[in-house]
């Protein structure tokens, strides 16, 4: 296929991703749903520092490193998971994927499509966070301190390989069946856990920690607090002080490029086996 | 001879045949699927035999109905044709391509509809519901906004074209499902009871314009299962009959009748009884009861004519009348019960 129709698949998927990410009944209850989900989500997360500092010695740069890695953990979760979820409402609420799976277009383009538009989304509900935490919680953020080289590329590898991720789940959702949300929802429990989102990877016992450095995010996220508050001394805190930012960039690199592979491969075989064992326009409830 | 595996592949069987064809007939006929000891199973807590060693041959230019009672693999076997399902042996080819290893080289040039089918996206209009699918197959926008408009109007839904899919009731979801296949112009196109559940004047409405696609150009082939028998016969050129994951008859509807033999196809009305006596009379090769409210109807396929006598003295022992009797021209219908030994309803 040719890389026209791959682009032409591309835009055209991602126009529908942000068709059903944005087009609520009303708009009023979007702009509501897309502001009260982060701000609930930081406000939870302003609890579980509370009970940190009481038992931890205080870190000046501790609350900014748990808000951070919090906030931009919602790119995980929307990105990752929401790529799985298109798999399940295509096949059995919109009742689409039969029809998109017997066009020319390639399932795996049309994926990443639609998780473009799960990225806007979730940038808007990171920005919201992120201003939320300024004015309010008393964040410190000086957009003049921003390490923009360093945050720019992290922020597309990032992505890379944050919509790889979903996409190899993408390929184990093609043979399960819708219930399996729920796995996704413990798998993403468990990262959240060992990616040093909230807490410093430090605080796992060291086979926690041993799993949490072979994933990408945990790199990923390191290199946005770094990046976000260069010099503040946050690369002290989660554990791979060690590691210049030059290091860890290509240790992102590499395991974005290992995924992107995977998932390419996973899918391959799970496309096969979904057509073999008819699972493509399988309903399991409506 | 070629060897097996080089007649197999579409390119060298079409090479194949209008050679050997080109002498006979002055046009070129090349096929449009071609299927060889093809089977599907599906496994479960107990294996299903969807598809039992088919073999069918279906030209370019044909309108080609599948006919057969419920469960009997019409829409398996139009989901392996389509990409959608792997088959589990045998081959396929759908304009010369495999369906197993090619299936990008078939998808460009086909469509699929179910009927029934209620997909798409609610919160698009059916408008954007049908361009987006044009887009999936690289219509031109200019012809896709043209090809959509006329669509629209033959299928009287030009008024809710701009109406979100979730505003619009069930039929006229299904008609824009209907749309959505023709509308990337399909050299192929599969039809999967396209008129289920739509009212009569609309599937009178479909019907023609089935005809008129496929008339309007002579490459374009078409593929439809129905259970309505009256379908299979306007519509078809040719019918095959499967039952149980056979096909049990390949041929014309024309055809199919003659099978059935001129005299041998009656209905009769009487007041209602039941009908299972009816079953053990020697000479009842098929019947098929349906009970109405004050009347059951039969319609049976007799070896003899004489048969008859004995099938009316059971009725009457049974209690009920005989309130009409009628030997008729043989349908489709008493041919598939005929070769099924049993109605198809
Ligand atoms: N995904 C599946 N898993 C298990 N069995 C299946 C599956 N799909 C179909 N079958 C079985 O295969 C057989 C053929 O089904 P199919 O849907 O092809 O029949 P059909 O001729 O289209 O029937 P109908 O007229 O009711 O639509 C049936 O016995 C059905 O139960
Ligand atoms: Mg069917």
């Amino acid at each position: 296929m040719a890389i026209k129709d791959h682009l032409r698949t591309l835009k055209i998927s991602a126009w529908l991703g942000w068709q059903i990410e944005s087009n609520w009944a009303r708009p009023s209850l979007f702009l509501l749903y897309s502001f009260i989900r982060p701000i609930a989500a930081t406000l939870i997360l302003v609890i579980m520092y509370l009970i940190v500092k009481q038992n931890v010695a205080s870190e000046p740069a501790l609350f900014s490193y748990m808000y951070l890695g919090a906030t931009f953990y919602m790119f995980v979760s929307s990105v990752v998971f929401g790529i799985t979820y298109v798999i399940h409402t295509d096949r059995e609420h919109y009742q689409t994927l039969r029809n998109i799976y017997i066009s020319p277009i390639s399932l795996y383009v049309y994926l990443i499509g639609r998780a473009a538009g799960k990225v806007a989304l979730a940038t808007l509900a990171v920005i919201i966070s992120l201003i939320f935490g300024i004015v309010v919680l008393g964040l410190p953020f000086n957009l003049l301190m921003v390490d923009w080289i360093l945050f720019v590329p992290t922020m597309a590898l990032g992505m890379a390989c944050l919509i790889s991720l979903g996409l190899a789940l993408a390929g184990i959702s093609l043979l399960t069946a819708k219930h399996s949300t729920s796995i996704n929802e413990g798998v993403g429990g468990l990262v959240y856990l060992l990616c040093g989102a909230v807490f410093p990877i430090t605080v796992l016992p060291a086979w926690g920690q041993a799993i949490g450095l072979t994933i990408p995010i945990t790199y990923w996220l390191e290199l946005i607090r770094r990046s976000l508050y260069p010099g503040e001394g946050i690369e002290l805190l989660g554990g791979l002080q060690d590691f210049t930012d030059g290091t860890i960039m290509i240790f992102l690199l590499i395991s974005t490029l290992i995924f992107t592979m995977l998932s390419l491969t996973m899918f391959h075989y799970a496309d096969r086996i979904a057509r073999k064992k008819g699972k493509l326009d399988m309903i399991t409830t409506y | 001879m070629l060897p097996d595996t080089l007649l197999r592949t579409g390119r060298i069987w079409n090479v194949e045949q209008s050679f050997l064809l080109g002498h006979l007939i002055p046009f070129r006929v090349t096929t449009a699927i071609e299927i060889r000891s093809l089977s599907r199973v599906f496994s479960g807590r107990k294996e299903t035999l969807a598809l039992d060693d088919i073999n069918l041959t279906v030209e370019e230019g044909e309108l080609f109905g599948l006919l057969g009672p419920n469960g009997a693999g019409k829409t398996t076997l139009i989901k392996i044709l389509s990409t959608l399902l792997l088959p589990s042996n045998g081959t396929a080819h759908v304009l010369g391509h495999d369906v197993y290893s090619d299936a990008n080289s078939i998808r460009k040039r086909i469509n699929m509809v179910s009927g029934g089918e209620i997909s798409g996206y609610g919160l698009l209009t059916i408008r954007e519901n049908l361009w987006m699918f044009t887009q999936f197959y690289g219509v031109p926008r200019v012809v896709a906004k043209k090809r959509i408009d006329n669509l629209l109007d033959i299928f009287g839904l030009q008024d809710k074209a701009d109406a979100k899919l979730r505003t619009v009731s069930t039929g006229q979801r299904q008609k824009m499902n209907i749309i959505r296949g023709f509308a990337t112009d399909p050299e192929l196109i599969f039809l999967d009871e396209p008129t289920l559940g739509l009212d009569v004047s609309t599937s009178i409405d479909i019907r023609n314009y089935l005809r008129e696609w496929i008339s309007e150009c002579s490459s374009r082939t078409m593929m439809l299962t129905t259970h309505y028998m009256k379908e299979a016969e306007e519509l078809c050129d040719r019918v095959a009959i499967i039952d149980r994951g056979r096909i049990v008859a390949i041929d014309t509807p024309a055809g199919l009748k003659r099978r059935v033999g001129r005299g041998s196809s009656f209905l009769i009305e009487a007041t209602p009884f039941n009908p299972e006596s009816i079953q053990s009379i020697p000479g009842v090769r098929a019947f098929v009861a349906r009970p109405s409210e004050d009347h059951m109807h039969l319609r049976m396929i007799l070896d003899d004519e004489s048969v008859i006598a004995d099938i009316i003295s059971e009725i009457v022992s049974s209690g009920a009348q005989v309130t009409s009797l009628n030997k008729n021209e043989p349908t489709l219908e008493d041919a598939f019960m005929h070769l099924v030994g049993r109605g198809l309803v």
